[in-house]
């Protein structure tokens, strides 16, 4: 059983807020589920699966469900972190497969930014959480779990603080030509060096942004897909897999996406030479270089090389990433990177990126979520499309 | 490195599964999960062995020294900056801690370090480690 050519992404849409302090989560929610039905040509009616994870208020699918008058046969509130949206559309994949449902709707929403959300601030998951005990008093929080991520690769490989600032300088130079990227002021390796130590050795400019939004997707069976008047974007393949701390035998080099991104290249039946653009999930500089490592876009520990002057830049450099600007310019709603990584994928694939990012030609693209904490426990999503 | 303001613990809240942690790190003993199936011993400590399943654990001092696998300084966005990190245990096993009483600047991966113990909010012993002259 695979979901290779089982399905399709038929609509994407990304909440252009960054900031709504006057909106509910829910309303983020239903605003984006209404802007990918509407992208898609298809109505509420044709909806018959819905998936969510932990960002939907309330019960989850069965809160939003009933807020937005859906009528469904199947739901999903997988919770993977910022990768759960990545998931969620290979998780559609297989669902249209086994006939479970026809059109699937995965949205995202969220308001940290009104809320006041840091990546400095401590995570609690909650008292129940069987490893709070042991990392709440230490003040883990998402900054610093990252860091030592980072510092690890430095001590393990040689990675500098100005390669990794490469990858803010690429995210920079797409986000100039978007209208709602929070940080359109293209960057120099220098001023992401400079800029103020969070939690050494990442710096401010390391780090995403802290934004309110939201996005959604929908997969469909082929038979519908190519009923809409909207170029076809195919699943070719998908792989999800945890890492964490293995009983203390803890490895802070090498990610889950090692795991993800064999399957989903398996399934997809394709090599990383072959892909033409990447979404990368970059809540960090950091994480994107463990990532490309570990999708084997380039050799583990050879990381910063390969993103080092201007690799990941579109037009210039050889692998254009996150050509919206990335979680680390352009949005990061609800601190969950997964489904803007998906969104910009398939503009892409659509040709309907900002013509001066445009992969010229793009008939393969990557999408990559990471959700959790590459310094804990954390949960990879690779997502392999094609343009038909 | 100390500083006039100390950074406060946050408590951690103790179940009936972790509570003799605390009751031994109040007694000035770091303890961690050793397994008598299959030999190995895991961190945190846990009831059931995550390594092969087991149910024959027991839960033993470890030493209380290590060396440091990697490390962070949080710097903006904290009243107190404060170090993180893992520490790998003369038993094999890392843990995440904090490394106290010391100037963050001079701290290298690989540096040996020792076990101390700092109070959390609620009078919890917490365990954190500290380097280790020599």
């Amino acid at each position: 059983m695979t979901i290779k050519g089982k399905a399709y992404i038929v609509g994407a849409y990304e909440h252009p807020t960054r900031k709504a302090p006057d909106k509910s989560v829910a309303q983020l929610h239903a605003e984006s589920a209404r802007g990918a039905i509407l992208d898609a040509g298809l109505s509420k009616e044709d909806i018959d699966g819905y998936f969510c994870s932990s960002d939907a208020p309330g019960l989850g699918p069965l809160s939003m469900i009933d807020y937005m008058g859906l009528k469904v046969r199947h739901m999903d509130s997988t919770e993977t972190g910022g990768s759960s949206y990545v998931v969620h559309v290979a998780h559609a994949a297989q669902a249209i497969a086994l006939g479970k449902c026809n059109v699937a709707l995965v949205t995202l929403a969220g308001r940290p930014r009104s809320e006041g959300s840091s990546g400095t601030q401590a995570r609690n998951y909650g008292a129940g959480a069987p490893d709070v005990v042991f990392e709440f008093p230490y003040g883990m929080a998402t900054a610093n779990g990252y860091a030592m991520v980072a510092r690890r690769h430095m001590h393990e490989f040689g990675t500098t603080s100005e390669q990794l600032a490469w990858i803010k300088v690429a995210a920079s130079h797409h986000a100039q030509y978007n209208e709602h990227a929070m940080l359109r002021n293209v960057v120099t390796v220098e001023d992401v060096i400079t800029s103020p130590m969070i939690s050494d050795p990442l710096h401010r400019l390391d780090c995403c942004v802290v934004s309110d939004g939201g996005g959604a997707v929908i997969v469909a069976k082929p038979e519908i897909a190519k009923q809409l008047n909207r170029p076809l974007v195919k699943i070719l393949g998908a792989g999800e897999a945890p890492k964490d701390q293995n009983g203390g035998k803890i490895d802070l080099t090498t990610c889950a996406a090692a795991l993800s991104g064999t399957a989903a290249f398996a399934e997809a039946g394709v090599k990383p030479a072959d892909i033409q653009y990447v979404s990368i999930y970059d809540s960090f500089t950091i994480t994107v270089l463990m990532q490309l490592e570990d999708l084997g876009f380039c050799k583990k520990g050879e990381g910063g090389k390969f993103v080092a002057d201007g690799n990941l830049i579109s037009g210039s450099g050889k692998l254009p990433f996150n050509t919206d600007g990335g979680g680390l310019c352009n949005n990061h709603p609800a601190n969950r990177g997964g489904m803007t990584k998906v969104i910009e994928a398939v503009r892409q694939l659509r040709g309907e990126a900002h013509p001066k990012v445009q992969v010229p030609n793009c008939a393969l693209a990557l999408a990559q979520g990471m959700g959790g904490n590459l310094g804990s426990r954390h949960g990879s999503a690779t997502l392999i499309m094609e343009r038909e | 490195m100390t500083t006039a303001e100390e950074r406060t613990i946050a408590s951690p809240p103790v179940n009936p599964e972790n509570e003799r942690y605390f009751q031994a790190a109040k007694e000035g003993v770091l303890l961690v999960g050793k397994c008598n199936d299959c030999s190995e011993y895991h961190f945190y400590p846990r009831l059931i062995c995550p390594h092969c399943n087991s149910d024959r654990t027991d839960w033993v001092p470890a030493k209380g020294t290590g060396v440091i696998y990697s490390y962070s300084t949080m710097r903006r966005g904290v009243r107190v900056p404060y170090t993180i990190a893992y520490v790998t245990l003369d038993e094999g096993v890392s843990m995440m801690t904090n490394i106290i009483d010391c100037d963050p600047d001079s701290l290298k991966i690989g540096d040996k370090v020792k076990l101390v113990f700092k109070s959390a909010e609620d009078g919890t012993a917490i365990p954190m480690f500290t380097p280790a002259k020599g």
